[in-house]
């Protein structure tokens, strides 16, 4: 039987944000810093301590090499594996694979962008097509990445009966645990038939079903638990994670109703000891509205199917039984390209007991759950106060 | 395949691209052609070099029967000009693809539905889609 890594063995110290909604000017390389040295600093250390790094970036192959040179970091250890937006989660293991293995002692992962205030240009969009050639799904002209998680809605629909409405519940209760959080970007008040009557993009996706496109850096230090509590006094303890990926394009993804969210939550569920009864809290990368009942169904909240029914009657709203996307989630609090950096954050948030308005009371453990590419990776981790 | 696109494959794989330019040039005289493997006879799509079923890189091209159903469906309410599908359809012989069902106005189209393949003229060269099979439906 082959070792793996331990349950419990790496530990979140402290939590940087910064830029988060519209960054002022600041370049994305200033946030990341921002958020980074906030980090750092929370976690009772210097930027000497710091002998590993993982970042990755949507448009740079360089960059973990660019943050590094930024912040002045030569480390014994790096890493920057593109798994789009889930990467932050799946750094988790690789940070803790490398920390087991003694090749470093304390890793910044960090991630950030500004695609709010410098919005892509067309010349870089058409790059990053270029980079990642994709001929036979091309053609189409699909609106990526909202058509493809239309595909994906629109086969739930049509398998398991899951409704316009259903979808728009998503949205709502986002809205109404944004409104709890002073960081959040969107805080209108908000209705389903807001989201239902919003503009159409591509069926039955609406505008409101889409998440944000904002600023925003997020950064966390990670060490060996053992460290942990000489460093801070609330380490959040990582008590299972695991990531996969089954496809890149969404024409390649064998069931469009099954997510690789099955095989990385059963992964993180496994190291943990724990089942979906143990958790407390649940941060689910919300980029659109059909991506959390995926999700709640393949990490084994309820059945395959029932995800639409299981959200609804205000479940996941604040003061409902099923706390989830407490921030107000990439639908209504940050999605600046990547997101699941500030799941983690808001899951350590609620563990220390500090989220004011919207703590989720005795939250002791948590999981966060990221998404990228077109439902492609998924990386899920279990989180705790207690090892 | 658009000139972008062409560019992108040439410098990283002589093989893929290889696969790619088969695939269209196939297209641009009128044939509509999978993979199919050899060893474990399933046909695959997109076209690779070599089998993702079992590895083997024994394949042969094969035209197959051009009909399908429709796995999933979406509209693109376009901005400019016409909304228009985007489809997932399961071809009889097994795999999956990505395409477009013309023919029809874009709010009839439905999931499960059967369709037949035809090669359109596009602006940016030929373009695989699909239209309704009635004899089948």
């Amino acid at each position: 039987m082959t070792k793996g890594t331990s349950r419990g063995s790496i530990a979140i110290l402290g939590t940087g944000l910064a830029g988060m909604g519209h960054a002022g000017g600041a370049t994305e390389q200033e946030i990341i810093a921002q958020a980074s040295c906030m980090a750092i600093e929370r976690s009772g250390l210097k930027k000497k301590d710091i002998d590993g790094i993982i970042t990755s970036s949507l448009t740079s192959p360089w960059w973990v090499m660019r943050m590094a040179e930024y912040l002045g970091i030569r480390p014994r250890f790096s890493d920057s594996t593109m798994f789009g937006g889930s990467a932050f989660i799946a750094d988790l293991k690789i940070a803790q694979m490398a920390i087991d293995a003694g090749e470093c002692e304390n890793v910044l992962i960090c991630y950030g962008s500004t695609p709010r205030s410098v919005p892509s240009s067309s010349r870089v969009n058409q790059m990053r097509a270029e980079l990642d050639p994709q001929p036979y799904e091309h053609p189409y002209k699909a609106f990526n990445p909202v058509s493809s998680y239309s595909l994906a809605a629109a086969r739930h629909m049509y398998e398991y009966g899951t409704t316009r409405k259903q979808l728009a519940e998503v949205a709502v209760a986002a809205r109404k645990w944004a409104q709890l959080n002073p960081d959040a970007f969107s805080k209108k008040p908000l209705t389903v038939d807001d989201v239902i009557n919003s503009k159409m993009i591509s069926d039955p996706l609406t505008v409101l079903d889409c998440c944000l496109v904002t600023d925003g850096a997020g950064a966390i230090v990670v060490t060996s638990s053992k460290r942990a509590k000489e460093l801070h006094s609330k380490p959040i303890y990582v008590l299972g994670s695991g990531f996969a990926h089954w496809h890149r394009q969404i024409s390649c993804m064998e069931d469009l109703t099954v997510t690789p969210a099955q095989e990385s939550g059963q992964k993180a569920f496994a190291q943990a000891g724990l089942t979906p009864a143990d958790v407390d809290v649940v941060e689910l990368y919300d980029a659109f509205t059909i991506n959390p009942i995926l999700f709640l169904e393949d990490l084994g909240f309820c059945k395959k199917g029932e995800g639409g029914a299981f959200i609804e009657r205000g479940r996941i709203e604040p003061g409902g039984a099923f706390p989830m996307n407490t921030n107000g989630g990439g639908l209504s609090c940050v999605h600046p390209g990547m997101y699941s950096i500030f799941l983690i954050i808001e899951a350590v948030t609620q563990l220390r007991a500090e989220a004011n308005a919207r703590q989720v009371s005795g939250a002791e453990v948590a999981l966060v759950h990221g998404n990228g590419g077109v439902l492609s990776s998924q990386a899920t981790a279990i989180l705790s106060s207690a090892l | 395949m658009t000139e972008a696109l062409s560019q992108a494959q040439r410098p990283q794989s002589a093989a893929v691209d290889a696969c790619d330019r088969h695939y269209f040039e196939a297209l641009t005289q009128g044939r509509f052609e999978i993979p199919k493997c050899r060893d474990c006879q399933k046909f695959h799509f997109f076209p690779r070099v070599c089998c993702p079923h079992c590895g083997s890189q024994a394949l042969d091209w094969i035209t197959p029967s051009g009909k399908g159903t429709i796995y999933s469906l979406t509209i693109v309410r376009a901005r400019e000009g016409g909304d228009y599908t985007v489809v997932l359809v399961d071809l009889d012989e097994g795999p999956r693809l990505m395409s477009r069902v013309v023919g029809m106005p874009v709010d009839n189209v439905r999931i499960g539905m059967q369709v037949e393949a035809r090669i359109d003229t596009t602006d940016e060269g030929p373009l695989l889609v699909f239209a309704a099979t009635k004899e089948r439906s």
